[in-house]
């Protein structure tokens, strides 16, 4: 079997003392920046993007995701004691784990959060192992064409994952791409967008966009409101579930597991998208459904499941196609260029220590991790009774040397601020930045293939129907489009963002 | 005419600016054919649909009825964003303790409530935190105090 081969391979590489040692540092770093509500991957990982410099590629790349599927650990922590998600992919695991935890079960939903990303982790593990060395195989086939479809693909399932009006996720969508084309043109040397200034001319970097989009913004939102914080310290105890529990949560963690899985996949998927789409898809499943909303077990269990599938799924389409679906994956291209790798589908065959490597460490993060959070759930808990008025400086101070440790620029700062402020305008005209941050990342790639494509096909746009590959991506898109748009999921989409 | 729903009227507005924004700065690069797209096919294309989309959206926002822009609360704006500038202006002149110093306390202005000594406390720890992981730790390059080089 060669994918048993290649697994032995990978833990090979995963188990060396020093990558061990990392992998515990990523995830450790994950779960705390995971808890912290206000500071996420994105801002960490830039942080840490040029202390890497130093390590081997592996050993980068290991801790780095490590931090990533650390803070869906986390992120649950907080969401179930405090009714504030520590990462915005538990935004829906605050429904029913703050309601468990007032009714004295924060111990079970901590649990059941934690064995259900436990469990999500090991089979999203195996998925990337045997579904990444194939889909890189297809990739090899990919032709701009092709790249450009699966792009649009993407997008559209951007705009499926944003609340509110889809006109706007699109509008947000072009403004994003828009965004992304600031600087020198690829192909003709043209500055565009630049204003003559010359720090513009390599574009804005989108941790930039991001840190002030996402991370300034939240703060400023979050002081608008005044603090009201409940924590349940003192009742996390009984760690165990009773029978009942387990029975109701068993296949929900099966299928947000499934259903993260496929997601994550998904250009534009990853953790966000994985854990809406659970929760809703198991409200509707589910027998136990008016219990929704008040406590429900299943409506942690999968969102929180599902999560953490998406978020170590949404390596495959960088692993084989090159294709940043979230702007961690975009980060992690980052880090790979900083060791001279360029990703895509030729990783998995040229540096098999490397993809493999990567994969097993997931395995040994994730029982780390297990570890880290049910037993030592208590020091988190200590960390969520600091007040915000202590935390939001220390995080607004990370985020601005993580910004300014990128290119050793202050003017870095001055654009974050600027989208600080945007950010605070979209906030008040509720429009959702996750589709423009996505249509950042992907526009200068979208620019490059459509022109590619069109060139090929010498201005015959009907290439993109013709080619099949092409046309299977666009018709899912349509297809994804048209159901969200259809008058009866629409009305359960708008429920499940109610809430 | 009446504006029924203040966001999306508002938002559709900031669509059409910034598609229009985007044809105008654009015109002067070579637009190209669509065999041989030039630097300013793209983002002419992109801008045109943003506009599109903005009287769509600001139509909606006279058809439908919806809930207003809530008010702009100035105070956490300006002290997280402004002392964010500040500390970036700071940072070479006058080193990275003063800035931090700054920071924080600039940025705790704009909180809820503000005590005095455990702001300067919460500065002080940042400053030696930082210092240690980021300078000693991570190695980056920072200057320390007034008149180091970075």
């Amino acid at each position: 079997m060669d994918i048993i081969h290649n697994l032995i391979l990978g833990l090979g590489v995963a188990l060396t003392p020093i990558n061990v040692a990392y992998c515990f540092g990523g995830v450790l770093l994950g779960t705390l920046i995971g808890v912290l509500p206000g500071i996420g991957p994105v801002a960490t990982i830039a942080m840490l993007l040029p202390a890497t410099f130093a390590l081997s590629p592996v050993t980068a790349l290991i801790m780095l995701a490590g931090i990533y599927y650390g803070a869906q650990y986390g992120g649950s922590t907080s969401a179930i004691l405090v009714n504030i998600p520590g990462e915005t992919s538990s935004v829906v695991t605050c429904l029913d784990g703050y309601q468990m935890a007032r009714q004295g079960r924060a111990g079970a939903a901590l649990t059941v959060a934690a064995l259900g990303s436990f469990f999500a982790g090991c089979v999203a593990t195996v998925v990337i192992a045997g579904f990444a060395p194939p889909l890189a195989e297809v990739a090899l086939s990919f032709g701009p064409a092709e790249y450009f479809s699966l792009m649009i693909l993407g997008l559209v399932a951007a705009v499926v994952l944003a609340h509110g009006s889809l006109v706007k996720a699109i509008a947000m969508i072009i403004l994003g791409l828009l965004l992304g084309l600031v600087g020198t043109d690829v192909n003709s040397g043209i500055a565009r967008f630049t204003f003559n200034i010359p720090e513009l001319s390599d574009g804005i970097g989108f941790v930039i966009v991001a840190m002030g989009v996402f991370g300034f913004t939240e703060v400023i939102v979050n002081l608008e409101h005044k603090e009201k914080r409940e924590i349940f310290v003192k009742k996390v105890s009984g760690l165990w579930l009773t029978r009942e529990e387990f029975k109701a949560a068993t296949p929900a963690v099966l299928r947000g597991t499934v259903i993260g899985s496929i997601l994550g996949i998904l250009p534009g998927g990853g953790a966000l998208l994985a854990s809406f789409a659970a929760y809703s898809f198991e409200k509707r499943m589910s027998k136990n459904r008016a219990n929704f909303g008040k406590g429900a077990i299943e409506g942690v269990a999968a969102p929180e499941s599902a999560n953490n599938a998406g978020a170590q799924t949404s390596f495959i389409p960088l692993l084989t196609l090159g294709i940043p679906s979230n702007p961690v994956m975009a980060l992690m291209v980052g880090a790979m260029t900083i060791h001279g790798i360029q990703p895509g589908p030729q990783i998995v065959t040229n540096q098999p220590e490397l993809f493999w490597g990567m994969i097993a460490s997931m395995w040994v993060g994730n029982l780390m991790l297990v570890v880290l959070n049910l037993p030592m759930i208590g020091l988190w808990v200590k960390l969520l009774t600091v007040p915000y008025r202590m935390l939001y400086p220390a995080i607004l101070l990370f985020c601005v040397i993580g910004i300014y440790s990128l290119s050793n620029s202050s003017f870095d700062i001055y654009i974050a601020v600027l989208f600080g402020l945007l950010g605070y305008v979209f906030v008040k005209l509720a429009c959702e930045p996750a589709p423009l941050m996505l249509g950042f990342i992907l526009g200068p790639m979208m620019e490059e293939n459509l022109r590619r494509a069109m060139l090929l096909s010498r201005g015959d746009a009907t290439v993109f129907f013709t080619h099949p590959i092409s046309l299977g991506l666009l018709v899912t898109a349509a297809i994804l489009l048209l159901v969200v748009v259809s008058p009866a999921i629409r009305k359960k989409r708008e429920d499940v963002f109610v809430e | 005419m009446k504006v029924r729903d203040p966001q999306d009227f508002w938002a559709g507005m900031m669509f059409m600016a910034f598609g229009a924004a985007a044809i105008f700065f654009a015109r002067n690069y070579a637009f190209g054919s669509a065999a041989r797209m030039g630097p300013g096919y793209f983002p002419t294309v992109l801008g045109g649909l943003l506009m599109v989309l903005g009287v769509i959206v600001s139509l909606r926002g006279l058809a439908f009825a919806g809930p207003a822009v809530s008010r702009f609360n100035w105070k956490p704006l300006l002290w997280v964003l402004g002392s964010i500038a500040v500390f970036a202006a700071a940072l070479q002149g006058l080193g990275l303790v003063i800035a931090i110093f700054l920071l924080i306390i600039g940025s705790a202005l704009g909180g809820n409530e503000f005590k005095l000594k455990d702001v300067l406390i919460l500065a002080l720890c940042l400053t030696i935190g930082s210092v240690a992981i980021f300078i000693y730790g991570l190695q980056l390059q920072f200057p320390l105090f007034p008149g180091q080089p970075g």
